[in-house]
């Protein structure tokens, strides 16, 4: 476990010291997401229709800016190598990559997602359930995104490919994310949204470290 | 004879569907060391590849003590030290943290400084423990490299262009290293273009299939 926890550790430092790439991905998350009440205009009731698919939208594609750097960074220094040559499982160093990721940009996600769901007037348990609902939908979007850029690696404009890749897969969570907040307007079941949510983390933390590894051992040839 | 430690038999690659080495073999023993040699695309860094299975061969075997080392990669990737064409070192932290992750990553626990430092002042670089990676120069950026291989107590170095960007105290470094090493019982490979300069170095040329 200690590669592990060091290659979470290394990685949390490394954006320490370089704090403007995560900013730029809050920042593009705050931005995009404002635009929707100042294009569709004061109406409430569109605006609390629309938020939670929006904001889901919004943090999906905020969580994608970041990714391609993911495993990009550490195969033009020569990292990579190191990482493949670890003397304990490559699924676990894959795993702890998006971890990381989670941690500087899912969590930040998932905090900001009430503030900005003020500017559309959303009521406050609103608010907590769209905070929850990306909380559990975020690990999954960090797992897949993983993936895609594990796979993209090397390609050139590989950014354009990794959203082409991840996207169609992060369908499930995005429209059981936006449909949990909007469940609570319905009067539907929150909890059972949430519970797919989680089954669809479980499933991909299951399932994308192995696909990551099996990609980045390729990558490595 | 001495009884060989790693053994190569047979042992084919190929890049791009092309065959770059066939039928390789050679054995080391410990305390040896082996210097590869041949033009460039000869195969010296697909051949180390192999070697730390990073590339996968379409035929042969790689054995440590007898046993197949593809049976137990991990087992075989905890004994390797590696430097490569790139450095493998964050440009964001220091040349200290470089090192400690390193040694992390290999399962280990993080060095005492003075076993860190004494790493280091292998190579001069003591002075520069603490300065980010991205300010050094070319030959320091190896040099740091270098002092991770050495702190790693691997028995089996695996090195691509070693003296690469050193100057000439800096190799003279690398080879007391080197040689500290193969006394201590320790294999290398390295492939290189420049003499290495150890006493009893075996070589192998690969030829060039262009």
């Amino acid at each position: 476990m200690s590669g592990f926890a060091g290659l979470v550790a290394r990685d949390l430092r490394l954006v320490w010291r370089r704090p403007g790439d995560v900013a730029v991905v809050l920042a593009f998350f705050v931005v995009a997401t404002i635009l929707f009440p100042l294009g569709i205009g004061p109406e409430a009731n569109v605006l609390a229709r629309i938020a939670a698919g929006v904001l889901w939208c919004a943090a999906l594609f905020a969580a994608l800016l970041s990714l391609d750097r993911l495993f990009a960074a550490d195969h033009e220094d020569g990292t990579l190598d190191l990482l493949l040559l670890a003397p304990w499982p490559l699924e676990l160093a894959a795993l702890a990559k998006c971890c990381a990721h989670w941690i500087v940009t899912g969590l930040p996600l998932a905090a900001l997602a009430p503030v900005l769901g003020v500017t559309f007037g959303l009521e406050p348990r609103v608010l907590w359930a769209l905070a929850a609902t990306l909380l559990v939908g975020t690990p999954t979007l960090s797992l897949i995104g993983g993936l895609a850029a594990a796979l993209t690696l090397g390609a050139r404009k590989s950014g354009a490919l990794l959203a082409l890749l991840a996207l169609p897969l992060c369908v499930p969570t995005l429209i059981f994310g936006a449909g949990a907040v909007e469940s609570l307007a319905t009067g539907g079941d929150f909890g059972a949204h949430i519970a797919i949510l989680a089954a669809l983390a479980l499933v991909a933390l299951a399932t994308t470290p192995w696909a990551i590894a099996a990609a980045l051992r390729q990558a490595g040839e | 004879m001495v009884p060989f430690l790693l053994e190569v038999s047979d042992l084919a690659c190929r890049r791009g569907g092309r065959p770059v080495f066939e039928h390789m073999s050679f054995g080391l023993a410990a305390g040896e060391l082996l210097a590869l040699t041949g033009r460039n695309g000869s195969g010296k860094t697909t051949l180390l590849r192999a070697l730390a299975l990073l590339v996968r061969p379409v035929a042969g075997t790689i054995r440590w003590q007898g046993k197949d080392v593809a049976a137990d990669p991990e087992a075989w990737r905890g004994r390797l030290a590696w430097l490569g064409h790139l450095e493998g070192l964050k440009g964001d932290l220091t040349v200290a943290e470089n090192l400690e992750v390193a040694e992390r990553l290999r399962g280990r626990t993080v060095p005492d400084r003075v076993r860190l430092l004494a790493a280091l002042a292998t190579f001069d670089l003591s002075a520069l423990a603490d300065r980010p990676v991205r300010t050094l120069s070319a030959g320091q950026r190896r040099r740091a490299a270098l002092a991770r291989v050495v702190l790693s107590d691997a028995p089996v170095w695996l090195l691509d262009e070693p003296l690469n960007a050193l100057d000439a105290p800096a190799q003279a470094g690398f080879r007391a290293a080197l040689g500290k090493h193969l006394a201590a019982g320790g294999l290398a490979v390295a492939a290189t273009h420049a003499e290495l300069g150890l006493a009893g170095a075996r070589a192998l040329t690969l030829g060039s299939r262009e």
